[in-house]
């Protein structure tokens, strides 16, 4: 039941993006074409999940029992950016023209806030390790949910006519704006699904 | 606090040789090129070259996209390494430095406004500034600000004035000026009509007591005829015909016309 109630809130109840605002940096930044949204959707799933796993392991085997809850952030950043680094080094070897086309925005994962953001979830839910690496795992496949369908939207943008103010950034919030409502109406799936 | 440090120390360590065993297991074969010459290159990632940052315009030189002499900044000394790193012959860098194209300090130039607000030359342009002309200097320093070799102060009166030893020319302050008053010009040119009003004299002399009233009397006293009035309001130098002979100098009834021969000598003296 548990499970079930992770992926569903993380993919969509929950959604770090329209729910929660969180990781709208990249979501912003690298959602112009489907193909780089791809390739980040794939490197934020990557990150989240290990720094899902990573980090538990180390609040529940070191940080909790040497009650060393004051070094949470700046231990778990450090999970973070390593795996950050070792995306980016195994991006540039393995796809180099999605390296080039990620740009900054790949290493800005490393403050991607809804990475740090589902690590600290999982504390506060007390999440044990199969539990936050499902949460983790369920918050990236949501965020990556967002962002793909964001990125084939914006793709349709250069069929259109935008007004000029609204090119660029003012329209790409807006429609999260207006996605985040659609967004809105999985608030009672859980309770119409399981009552 | 031994925990604290410990645990971080180990898990930095962990992480650490982690990360180095992926970066030689994963590693990319870069054209070796690349790193020297962006060990030649001034390092200021000023973009004075059109690339974005001394390593782009390593990578550009070695995939052909751009020359040897490319920066700017660097002058001949780095062209020269350059091309012996790539193993062509270098063309000559014509060094450039930049020069303001106004003299219309507060002591000189009709003030009709005064503006609080952000300390921003692009911000003023959308008021349309504080001084009468129209063509002139804002007084905010964005090209001083936008220099990163502290080649640019702005004077008392509010004028930015470029250290021409220090100019790299790189044209980082012609791109932040929104009036596009400074210009890149040959080091070795050093007579100039620093004025870029358009308006009729009679207006300029309103304005401005420095501002060229297009009297055409450097036009006729150019032995080169390197003079020209350009839309019939403002007088130009055209740098490839001017020898430096500073006659303009003296000719110019409003003092437009400066040579910084002069002012370089007086200074020695």
């Amino acid at each position: 039941m548990e499970i079930i109630a992770i992926i569903l809130g993380g993919v969509l109840i929950n959604n770090f993006v329209f729910m929660q605002y969180l990781g709208l940096c990249p979501f912003v930044g690298v959602s112009r074409q489907l193909e780089t949204a791809l390739g980040m959707s794939g490197a934020v799933i990557f990150v989240m999940t290990m720094a899902s796993a990573v980090t538990s392991v180390l609040e529940i085997y070191v940080l909790a029992p040497l009650g060393l809850g004051y070094l949470r952030t700046i231990a778990y950043i450090l999970v973070i950016a390593s795996f950050v680094q070792l995306v980016e080094i195994f991006m540039k070897k393995a796809a180099p023209g999605l390296y080039k086309a990620l740009g900054i925005y790949l290493p800005l994962i490393t403050t991607n806030c809804a990475v740090l953001g589902v690590t600290m979830l999982n504390v506060r839910h007390s999440y044990g390790i199969f539990l936050s690496t499902l949460n983790g795992l369920a918050g990236a496949l949501g965020w990556s949910l967002a962002i793909i369908i964001f990125a084939g939207i914006r793709e349709r943008w250069r069929l259109m006519d935008i007004p000029k103010t609204l090119e660029g950034f003012p329209l790409a919030l807006v429609s999260t704006g207006l996605m985040s409502l659609a967004f809105l109406g999985f608030q009672n799936l859980f309770k119409a699904v399981f009552r | 606090m031994i925990e604290a440090i410990l645990t971080l120390g180990i898990s930095g360590l962990a992480f650490g040789v982690l990360l180095g065993v992926a970066a030689r297991k994963f590693r990319v074969e870069q054209d070796p090129r690349i790193s020297k010459i962006i060990e030649v290159l001034p390092g200021a990632n000023c973009g004075g070259c059109g690339f974005p940052g001394c390593s782009g315009l390593a990578a550009a030189i070695v995939g052909g996209q751009a020359p040897v002499n490319a920066c700017t900044v660097g002058g001949n000394a780095v062209a020269e390494k350059v091309a012996e790193i790539m193993g062509v012959q270098a063309l000559a860098v014509a060094a450039k430095v930049a020069v303001v194209y106004c003299q219309g300090s507060l002591d000189v130039a009709e003030k009709k406004a005064e503006y609080v607000g952000i300390e921003d030359c692009r911000a003023l342009d959308q008021l349309g500034g504080v001084k009468g002309c129209p063509y002139g200097c804002l007084g905010l320093g964005s090209c001083v600000k936008a220099c990163k070799f502290g080649a640019m102060y702005m004077s008392p009166q509010g004028i930015p004035v470029v250290i021409r030893e220090k100019c790299t020319g790189c044209g980082a302050c012609v791109k932040a000026c929104p009036r596009k008053i400074i210009e890149l010009v040959p080091a070795d040119k050093q007579v100039h009509i620093l004025c870029r009003s358009y308006d009729k004299g009679p207006q300029v002399r309103k304005y401005c007591k420095l501002g060229c009233i297009a009297c055409q009397a450097c036009v006729r006293a150019c032995p080169l005829k390197a003079i020209s009035t350009d839309r019939g309001t403002l007088a130009r130098i055209d740098y490839s015909l001017c020898d430096n002979c500073e006659i303009c100098v003296s000719k110019c009834p409003v003092k437009t016309i400066v040579s910084y021969k002069v002012r370089e000598e007086k200074a020695v003296s």
